[in-house]
This record gives C-alpha cells, sequence and structure tokens, in this order.
C-alpha cells in the first residue's frame, strides 16, 4: 500500500475481513439494563416510579391474598376467623369452595351427574387436538372430532343415546343424497330437478306469503298512537305489501333457477340433500330414536336446558357459537364478494343489520320475542334460540374480518388460479381461503374472544351462567351476602385462562404458517 | 436455428381471432383484432404501454372478456360458457409479470395442484411430472422450499414449470422478465428458448428485442388497441415500414 492509494479512487480488495465478535461492554445484563431501564434521565425517572407502583400495589394486595380464608360457613364465619387471627384484612376464598359446583355448574344440574359436563369437557380437548394441532395429530383422528358434537350433546343434556345418534345417522343420509344426486345422469337429474324446483318454489313462495301476512298482521297491532308508531305500522305494511306482490316471482324464479341448473347440478344437489336433512329429522330421527330405544333402551338421565348454568354454560355457548360462526362467516364473506346480486344482497343486509344491533338486544329478541313469531305449541330450547343469536351476531363480524382477508389477496393469485383451469369452488378452497384466513387470524381470534366473554351477557336474560349465579344464588343468599371481590376474581381468572390460551395458540399458530423466510 | 424451428411450424391453426373488439366501460382498449396462431409458432407482441398487448394476450384465455367478435382456441370457441372456459384454460398456459406463485404452498405443490384438481392425476404421477418439469427448469432441488424464499427469476421458473404440468398446447407469457433484475433475466429467457425449441406454440407480451430476433417466427407491433406492423424478425427490426414502428424502435434500441 503506497501513499498514492489514498488519494486515487481505484480500489481493489485483497484480503476479506473475518468476522468478529462485539465488544465485551457491548452485551450482558449491564448492557439490556443500561439500554431499556435507564437509558437516561427521564427514562430512569419513569423505571423508579413504575417500581414503586408495582411495590404498592403487591404490598397492598399481597396481605388479602395471604391471609384468605379456604374454610367456613358463611361470610359472618369468615370474618369472625379474620378477627380471631388479628388480621386486617384478608379474602373469603372460602366461598368459592363452598359454592364451587353452583359455580361450575349451576345450582340446578343433579350433583350425581356432574361427572357427565366434566367428561364432556375433558373429551372436548381431545376433540380440538386434531382440529387445532392439525399438522401434529394424524388425520383419521378428526373422525372423533365429527363425532365429539353427539358425545357432548348425549353427555351433557341426557336421554336417550339413539337420539343424537339418529341425527348423526341422518346427516350421514344426506351425504348419501347428496352423493347419489351428484353422480345422477343428466337426463334423471332434469327430472328430478323439475320436482325440486317446483316444491322450492312452492315453498318458498308458501313462506312468503305467510310472512308477508304476519308482518300486516304486526302492523296493525302496533297502534297509531305517535308519529313514531305511525312510522313503524307504514314500515311494517310497506314490507308486507312488498312480500306480497313478489311472493310469487319470487317462487317461480327460485323454481325455475334450480331447474335450470340441471346440468350443472351444483344448485339441485344442494337443494336436495337439504330436503332430504329436513324430512330425515322431522319425521324419522323422533320416531325412530324412541322405536329403537323401546327395544334397547340405554339412557341417561334427561337435564332440561333451564337446569344448565355456571361456568359450564359459558363454555358451552363459547364452543358451539365459535366453532359454528366461522363457516357461516366465510360463507357470508363469500356471499359478499359474489357476482349474483341477489346473494350480495342478502349478505350485505345481514352483515349490516347484525353489525347495527347490539348483541343484548339480540338476547332479548332471543329470550321474549322469537316466541311471539313462532305458532304457539312450538316449545324452542331457550339455549338453542341463545346460540342462534350469538352465532348470527359473531358470524357477521367475523365475515367482515375474512373479507378484510379476501380483499388483501392480490388480483393475481385469483388470475393465477384461473389460469390453470381451477373452477370457482377448488380456486376458493385451494388458494383463495386459505391465505385470506391466514391473514384474518388475528381478527378471528379478537373476535372468538369477545365473544366468549360476552357469553356472560346471558345473565342479563336471568340464565344462571357463572355471572349470573354469582349476581343471583350467591350473592343473595344469606351465607354470602354482599360477596364481591373473590367471585368476580374467580370469573376474571377462569376467562382469562381461556382467552390468554387462545390468543397464545393463534401467535403460534401464525408462526406455524409462516411461509416466508424461514 | 432460426431456420430449423421455422421447420416446425405446421399448417394447423392453433388461435384464431377475428374482428376481436373490447372496451373497459366506454374506452375502445381492443379495435378489430384479426390474428391466427398456428401450432408451433413462436409470436412476439411488442408496443407501448396501454397498447392493449397484455389485455390481447389475456383475452385468449378469457381473463378478460371480450364485448364483440370471435376467438377460437384449438378448436374450442370461446364464449360465455364456463365449461368452455375451464377446457381452454387447462389447455393454455401462462406466466404474469409478478409470478403469482402460490405462497402457501411449497414450490412441488404449485406444480402438482392443477394437475391433481383439474387433470385428477394421481398424486404420486402429477409429483413425477412435476419433478420432471423442475428439473428442465433447472431447480429441482428447491421443490420443498416456498416461494418467499427463492429469487424472482427461480419463481419465474417455477411458474413457468406450473405451467408445463398442465402439458398445454399453448403458452402465453406477459412480461416475463419485467419485474426481474438484469442477473436473471437470462435465466428465463434461456428457458423459454429452450421451450421454443422444442415447437411449443408461444405468446410473449415481452420488450426483450434479442429474445425476439433469435426465437419469433413473427413479431407483432400494437399501438392504441390496435396490431400495427407485424412482420419476421428480420424484416420488422432492420425494415419497418409503418413511422409509429420506426419511432417505437428507435426509442427501445436507441441507448
Amino acid at each position: 500500500m503506497s501513499d498514492a492509494h489514498a488519494h486515487s479512487v481505484a480500489f481493489v480488495r485483497e484480503t476479506e475481513i473475518p468476522p468478529s465478535p462485539p465488544p465485551a461492554s457491548q452485551a450482558g445484563a449491564i448492557k439490556w439494563m443500561r439500554d431499556n431501564l435507564f437509558s437516561g434521565l427521564f427514562n430512569s425517572i419513569l423505571t423508579l416510579l413504575a417500581i414503586y407502583f408495582i411495590y404498592k400495589l403487591v404490598a397492598g394486595a399481597f396481605p388479602w391474598f395471604w391471609n384468605g380464608v379456604w374454610d367456613a360457613e358463611s361470610i359472618r364465619d369468615c370474618r369472625d376467623i379474620l378477627a380471631e387471627r388479628g388480621a386486617e384484612t384478608g379474602a373469603c376464598f372460602a366461598v368459592l369452595v363452598d359454592r364451587w359446583d353452583h359455580l361450575m355448574f349451576g345450582f340446578k344440574y343433579p350433583q350425581t351427574e356432574y361427572w357427565r359436563p366434566t367428561l364432556a369437557f375433558v373429551l372436548l380437548l381431545f376433540a380440538a387436538a386434531p382440529a387445532l394441532f392439525y399438522k401434529y395429530v394424524p388425520r383419521k383422528f378428526l373422525l372423533f372430532t365429527a363425532l365429539y358434537p353427539f358425545i357432548a350433546f348425549w353427555l351433557i343434556w341426557g336421554g336417550s343415546l339413539w337420539l343424537p345418534l339418529a341425527i348423526l345417522v341422518a346427516i350421514i343420509a344426506t351425504g348419501f343424497v347428496f352423493r347419489m344426486v351428484e353422480g345422477l345422469d343428466v337426463n334423471i337429474r332434469s327430472i328430478l330437478a323439475a320436482i325440486v324446483g317446483l316444491v322450492a318454489g312452492i315453498g318458498l313462495a308458501y313462506l312468503l306469503y305467510q310472512g308477508a301476512k304476519e308482518l300486516w298482521f304486526i302492523s296493525n297491532s302496533v297502534g297509531s298512537g305517535s308519529i313514531l308508531t305511525m312510522l313503524a305500522s307504514f314500515l311494517f305494511k310497506a314490507a308486507s305489501v312488498f312480500m306480497f306482490v313478489f311472493f310469487i316471482p319470487m317462487g317461480i324464479f327460485v323454481g325455475y333457477a334450480i331447474y335450470n341448473d340441471a346440468e350443472g347440478g351444483g344448485l339441485v344437489t344442494v337443494v336436495t340433500a337439504l330436503f332430504a336433512l329436513y324430512l330425515f329429522v322431522a319425521y324419522l330421527v323422533d320416531p325412530v330414536a324412541g322405536a329403537i330405544n323401546a327395544i334397547i333402551p340405554i339412557e341417561l338421565q334427561a337435564v332440561p336446558s333451564r337446569d344448565m348454568g355456571g361456568y359450564m354454560l359459558n363454555m358451552i355457548l363459547g364452543v358451539v357459537c365459535v366453532s359454528l360462526s366461522l363457516p357461516l362467516g366465510i360463507v357470508l364473506a363469500l356471499g359478499r364478494q359474489s357476482n349474483m346480486p341477489l346473494i350480495k344482497g342478502v349478505c350485505v343486509v345481514f352483515i349490516e343489520f347484525i353489525r347495527g344491533v347490539p348483541l343484548i338486544t339480540l338476547l332479548f329478541v332471543a329470550n321474549v320475542m322469537l316466541a311471539y313469531f313462532m305458532p304457539p305449541e312450538t316449545n324452542f330450547d331457550l339455549i338453542l334460540r341463545v346460540i342462534i343469536m350469538i352465532t348470527m351476531f359473531s358470524s357477521a363480524y367475523i365475515a367482515e374480518v375474512i373479507r378484510g382477508g379476501l380483499a388483501a389477496l392480490p388480483k393475481g393469485q385469483y388470475e393465477a388460479a384461473d389460469s390453470l383451469g381451477l373452477n370457482y369452488t377448488q380456486a376458493t378452497r385451494l388458494i383463495i381461503l386459505p391465505q385470506a384466513l391466514k391473514i384474518s387470524i388475528p381478527g378471528i381470534v379478537n373476535i372468538a374472544v369477545g365473544l366468549f366473554k360476552d357469553t356472560t351477557l346471558v345473565s342479563v336474560i336471568s340464565m344462571f351462567d357463572i355471572v349470573g349465579m354469582i349476581r343471583g344464588p350467591i350473592q343473595q343468599s344469606t351465607d354470602w351476602i354482599s360477596i364481591y371481590w373473590e367471585v368476580y376474581l374467580f370469573a376474571s381468572m377462569v376467562f382469562f385462562v381461556v382467552c390468554y390460551s387462545i390468543s397464545q395458540y393463534s401467535q403460534w399458530l401464525e408462526r406455524q404458517l409462516r411461509t416466508d423466510h424461514h | 436455428m432460426n431456420q430449423q424451428t421455422q421447420m416446425q411450424v405446421s399448417d394447423e391453426v392453433a388461435i384464431e381471432i377475428r374482428n376481436m373488439n373490447k372496451w373497459y366501460g366506454t374506452f375502445h382498449v381492443l379495435r378489430d383484432i384479426d390474428l391466427t396462431v398456428m401450432r408451433g409458432e413462436r409470436i412476439v407482441i411488442c408496443g407501448p404501454s396501454g397498447s392493449g398487448k397484455s389485455t390481447l394476450i389475456r383475452c385468449i384465455n378469457a381473463l378478460e372478456e371480450h364485448q364483440k367478435g370471435s376467438i377460437n382456441v384449438d378448436g374450442t370457441l370461446l364464449s360465455s360458457d364456463l365449461k368452455n372456459i375451464d377446457k381452454i384454460r387447462s389447455e393454455v398456459g401462462m406466466c404474469f409479470q409478478h409470478f403469482n406463485l402460490f405462497p402457501h404452498l411449497t414450490i412441488l405443490e404449485n406444480c402438482t395442484l392443477a394437475p391433481i384438481w383439474v387433470r385428477k392425476t394421481p398424486k404420486k404421477e402429477a409429483e413425477e411430472t412435476a419433478m420432471h418439469f423442475l428439473e428442465k427448469v433447472k431447480i429441482p432441488e428447491q421443490a420443498d422450499k416456498y416461494p418467499g424464499q427463492l429469487s424472482g427469476g427461480q419463481q419465474q421458473r417455477v411458474a413457468i414449470a406450473r405451467s408445463l404440468c398442465m402439458r398445454p398446447r399453448i403458452m402465453l407469457f406477459d412480461e416475463p422478465t419485467s419485474a426481474l433484475d438484469p442477473e436473471m433475466i437470462k435465466e428465463v429467457l434461456d428457458t423459454m428458448i429452450e421451450l421454443a425449441e422444442e415447437g411449443m406454440t408461444m405468446l410473449c407480451v415481452t420488450h426483450e428485442m434479442g429474445f425476439a430476433r433469435q426465437v419469433a417466427n413473427r413479431v407483432i407491433f400494437m399501438d392504441a388497441g390496435q396490431i400495427v406492423e407485424q412482420n419476421e424478425p428480420e424484416e420488422f427490426f432492420n425494415n419497418p415500414k409503418s413511422d409509429r414502428t420506426k419511432l417505437f424502435l428507435s426509442q427501445i434500441l436507441g441507448h
């Protein structure tokens, strides 16, 4: 190297510089503390303040926990024990021990049968594993996941085993009908399409006609006392007239659409399968299950829905509604993107309506109003009604999250799928949804967690979930009157455990699905 | 080489476009396009941006709808009938400027997806075919990686292999090298040249004039939605007839 080098522009590297570790003062715990806790005067003050607040918090709460009484008959008993010990403060955790069964199962579920929901919960973990950890659990275990709803239903509600079995068989039979119609010769299928189209068209027209009559009836019973009720009455009348005008064209339109689709066959197949399912469930399931049960009775003590309660009720509602609202949300999101104006319109109206209404009003509708719309003799299970309402509510939100995921996909993905000759179903299932759902995971989980916590709202319509149990039978009993902290803390804790697990799972799943730069 | 490849063109018609017109709203993007492509022919389409060249080849596999005239691909008339469209798409391969590989699938899965689901090929056979074509584009060792882990040039070669796995009779290339670094352009062009030498019918929208000279039987110049000039590459580059073509060529070859 000569001096000339320093001044000339030309330069050629002759030796590689070997990699070396960073200087020792730039690593280790001291450096971490200097960087993260005391990086400047202002940050050092903040750190000290934070430490002071954490100290005050712990110092204040710790004695309350530490002095906690776990063994007492009532709140007075508990306070006596605390006074005896000379403790200034102390928690009465005894309420959790004393009322553990109530908090978990409600106050009406038969005590001898507690093992059933407990077993159902344990089985839930096994049923969820193949779906949640699909990469690590063999696919054949998904069969158990598919059977789990029937097992859990039987365990929790009891009654004859043959009823859930008959429903399972009906669903499998529907699958067979679907396959059969799919494989039919085009000529036979067009005959079938004509029949199914006719029945569906007439059925729809009849339903719309009944609906129109119902709306007219409501509009008359609203009254005309004020401007508001007159307006409501007018709106109901307008909707009614609209339906009166359109019930026949709608029936013809839908019937013809089914008939016209005979060659492609998708619509005929789906509608025929739905008809078959309806016929099976409405006319075959009950008598068949009853008949078999008369010969070979396998029964658990039946527990009616109104006897469900405690955290079990929150779990039932949470698990069922989350697992139903995800597929429904996907269908709604795809429907909203559809080119077919009718399908798109239905989805948009549904989503926008549900999102514009508070969940609590929907629950009141489920509790009170639905009974007005049903024929007098129908006995529509309350839990089922609540499940329908919460599922509708959360599926509308999930649909919007998934729509965001669909919109985030580059147009090129659709084009590449098209250019390879994949049809709509294949492209959606194999290319679009896996990517859109992956993008939507944080949003979906957000809604699932929110939904699970919102199941406590059913306490407002006098169902005794964990919050309902606390507000009612526990706080208002003479033994545990005016106990707050311990029970609500416990309720928060059980919800936190589940919600935090869901959130951790979703983050793990996101890492699993990363496909760039390993 | 040019002479040898000339000989592979047969007198069988692969694509016939008659009097085709397309509008975006009221904007007339393609005007009276007439084009006949013989089997084994390699056509390069060039022209300024917005001249409708991409739209033209996207009409051939119905990624874009045309409003007037007829397109006949391999004896199948392109109409709004979904069955015809799916049939044509499975016979016509396409490569895009931005590759459009499926990022959630491995390279191998990208290549086997369409054969398995559209052609109903058994999985094992589809994988063998896929490996064959991945070897052909010289990246068999990347089969288990994801597209996000590959370079642009490698991704485009995978995209070509993915199309070839469907055993298409016609390949469409929509600016396959425009999004690539200069170093990677060559590896993609080499793959395309190899494909051309095997007698594949190809329509390429590209600005790679070297490729056009070497491989094409015919160069088509488009402007404002119309075919302005078409000729054999030698004539087209050395002796352009229209003023618009001369201007275009002077601009892209001038530096």
